[in-house]
């Protein structure tokens, strides 16, 4: 007789347990059509208007070629009240900025000052409105550096400095969402429901040893989710032109991100499938584990928007840093390589959990 | 039997959950080619006993030998010569018949024709269905099927006929004597008596954790009847049983 192969059994769950989940329209909708909800609506918010309200103050220069070519741009409409009106909208966000272009004193190094203000109680549209903003003086920075030495310079510096849309900011944001609730809801109702109608019993019954059956399906998971991953992705990238900056490399460091998240977050789920008592207490717990990194976790928010004392929480949990690299590799361009915080965070998550995961293990 | 060469030996079983103890030192041999019936009232060790047997528990004390394989020592090479239906047999949800015995078949790491085991157990036009939406006899029938796949030296079935109607448990005795056979051993818990008297070659009786008789259907009838028992009322020529089978036919009522 052959010498029996844990891995070839393996993968006959894995098979199965493909099937059935792709076969099982809830688990479809939950990890697939949510997020993309989501990213749909937020998609045309973002996407669409792109229109900034803008003011001068009036004791500005107004005779430089930024403010000509800023009330010549269709994507600004510009206000003409008076400063302290102008300010009072921009309070209540009627305003999405505020400028005011001083004229240096001669001798400087460049001829212009633009102050920038903007309301931070809208902070993703306070940022696109700057980097549009920024896109523009650099522009006629370059036309006039053929004539002459930088004309202006800008006195705002908290902006990494690339033109996003709002689908950038949202896309890793849902994608997080989605590994997080794949992982720790798929995979809590999968096990407590195989445990509680004898399946996982019946396995036992054949030559397969017990952790092989774990693997084989948190694999089958896994493939699941990533696929929900890349769908997520292409859609973002076709439908709402989300940004891969490295193109085909971005996208496989973003697969690779979400690939060590979805681990951290199926090992949630067998802690929840292991705490819970049956199929009812499941979401109860793992809307403790989710819930709160969904909100925390700069999903929808930028972290630094959240009161201080809040903060320190924010920076505890996994999600935040799955969504800061997600973020970091789209954007920036960065790869699983350059982020070493974020990376060694989660993969200290993924031991914790796994630590953690397998005290609690219990089979029937 | 012609030649009783021992399969299954049980020495000394025990098994305690705290305070109580389920299976309380049961020994007894089973011989290879036999239907051998465990049984009992609920609750009396029938499922304890037959899930150590199985490999699915690990008793306080005790062992047992399958094929000279030591049920708690040689696990893995006793789960590759075994076929177990539990009571309540769990399917992989959402994935078919011939899919389901794929799935088995990669867990026992052999090849198959699911097609044949199907026929086998008279599934063949259930191949594309899923295990729940089966009748109960069918869904018995399955679960002896994927106790098969991997050509086991003894197959244990746990109240195989329970909830069945008449017809669906005739036709089960037929598939389980069909195993037989093969040269396949059979071990069965049942708390029907006739099916243990039509069915079994030999059956222990378990109360209370405990064996207190073991032998043929008819040894222990012939025992108690030279024991000076009477049955109260007359012994008629046939039961309601035959009335009802009589009436209905022997064709199953799968659909």
């Amino acid at each position: 007789m052959n010498k029996y192969s844990n891995i070839k059994a393996m993968m006959a769950i894995t098979r199965a347990s493909l099937k059935s989940i792709f076969r099982n329209p809830s688990s479809v909708v939950f990890s697939l059509l949510f997020p993309l909800i989501f990213i749909i609506v937020f998609g045309f918010i973002g996407g669409g208007g792109g229109k900034f309200d803008i003011g001068f103050i009036s004791t500005g220069d107004r005779n430089n070629p930024v403010y000509q070519k800023l009330t010549n741009i269709a994507n600004f409409r510009v206000s003409d009240e008076p400063d302290e009106v102008l300010k009072t909208q921009l309070e209540k966000g009627k305003l999405d900025a505020l400028l005011n272009i001083k004229v240096n004193p001669d001798g400087s190094l460049t001829k212009y000052t633009v102050e920038i203000s903007t309301n931070n109680s809208r902070p993703e549209m306070a940022n696109l409105c700057k980097l549009m903003l920024i896109h523009v003086i650099d522009k006629v920075n370059i036309r006039e550096t053929e004539k002459a030495p930088p004309l202006v310079e800008v006195k705002e510096l908290n902006v990494e400095g690339r033109l996003f849309k709002m689908i950038d900011f949202i896309l890793p944001g849902q994608l997080g969402f989605s590994i997080l609730s794949a992982g720790v809801f798929g995979t809590a109702f999968l096990l407590m429901s195989l445990r509680e109608t004898l399946v996982i019993k019946r396995f036992f019954a054949s030559p397969i040893k017990r952790k092989y059956i774990v693997i084989g399906e948190g694999l089958s998971r896994l493939i699941f989710s990533l696929i929900g991953s890349v769908i997520i992705i292409a859609i973002g990238h076709y439908a709402f032109g989300f940004t891969l900056i490295n193109g085909f490399i971005t996208f496989l460091n973003m697969i690779v991100v979400s690939a060590l998240g979805l681990v951290i977050f199926l090992g949630f789920g067998f802690i929840v499938s292991n705490v819970a008592k049956n199929v009812n207490a499941v979401p109860p717990i793992a809307n403790i584990l989710t819930l709160p990194q969904f909100l925390l976790a700069g999903t929808f928010f930028p972290i630094d928007n959240f009161p201080t004392w809040l903060q320190p929480i924010s920076k505890a949990l996994p999600l935040t840093y799955l969504n800061d690299a997600l973020r970091k590799i789209a954007f920036d361009g960065a790869n699983i390589f350059t982020l070493p915080h974020e990376m060694l965070i989660l993969l200290a998550w993924g031991v914790g959990v796994y630590v953690v995961a397998i005290k609690f293990f219990k089979w029937e | 039997m012609n030649n009783k060469q021992i399969i299954i030996e049980v020495k000394n079983l025990v098994m305690k959950y705290g305070d109580l103890t389920a299976v309380d030192n049961i020994s007894f041999d089973v011989y290879e080619g036999e239907i051998f019936g465990l049984l009992g009232p609920n609750g009396a060790g029938k499922t304890t006993t037959l899930e150590i047997m199985e490999t699915l528990r690990t008793a306080t004390s005790g062992e047992v030998y399958i094929d000279k394989l030591s049920v708690s020592k040689d696990r893995e090479k006793v789960k590759n010569i075994i076929g177990v239906q539990l009571q309540q047999s769990g399917f992989y949800p959402g994935i078919n018949l011939t899919e389901l015995i794929h799935l088995f078949a990669g867990l026992y790491n052999v090849k198959v024709n699911p097609g044949e085991i199907l026929e086998m157990v008279g599934l063949t036009e259930k191949a594309k269905s899923v295990y729940k939406n089966l009748s109960g006899g069918q869904k018995q029938r399955f679960a002896v099927a994927t106790t098969l796949i991997n050509q086991p030296r003894v197959v244990f079935l746990d109240e195989p006929t329970t909830g069945l109607d008449p017809q669906a448990r005739i036709n089960l005795w037929d598939l389980v004597k069909n195993i037989q056979s093969r040269g396949t051993t059979a071990v069965i818990t049942t708390h029907y008596m006739d099916e243990a008297e039509k069915l079994c070659n030999r059956v222990g009786i378990i109360d209370s954790g405990k064996i207190i008789a073991i032998d043929s259907p008819d040894g222990l009838i012939d025992n108690l009847l030279n024991s000076g028992f009477e049955r109260n009322e007359k012994v008629r020529h046939a039961t309601l049983e035959d009335v009802f089978l009589n009436l209905t036919g022997k064709e199953l009522r799968d659909e």
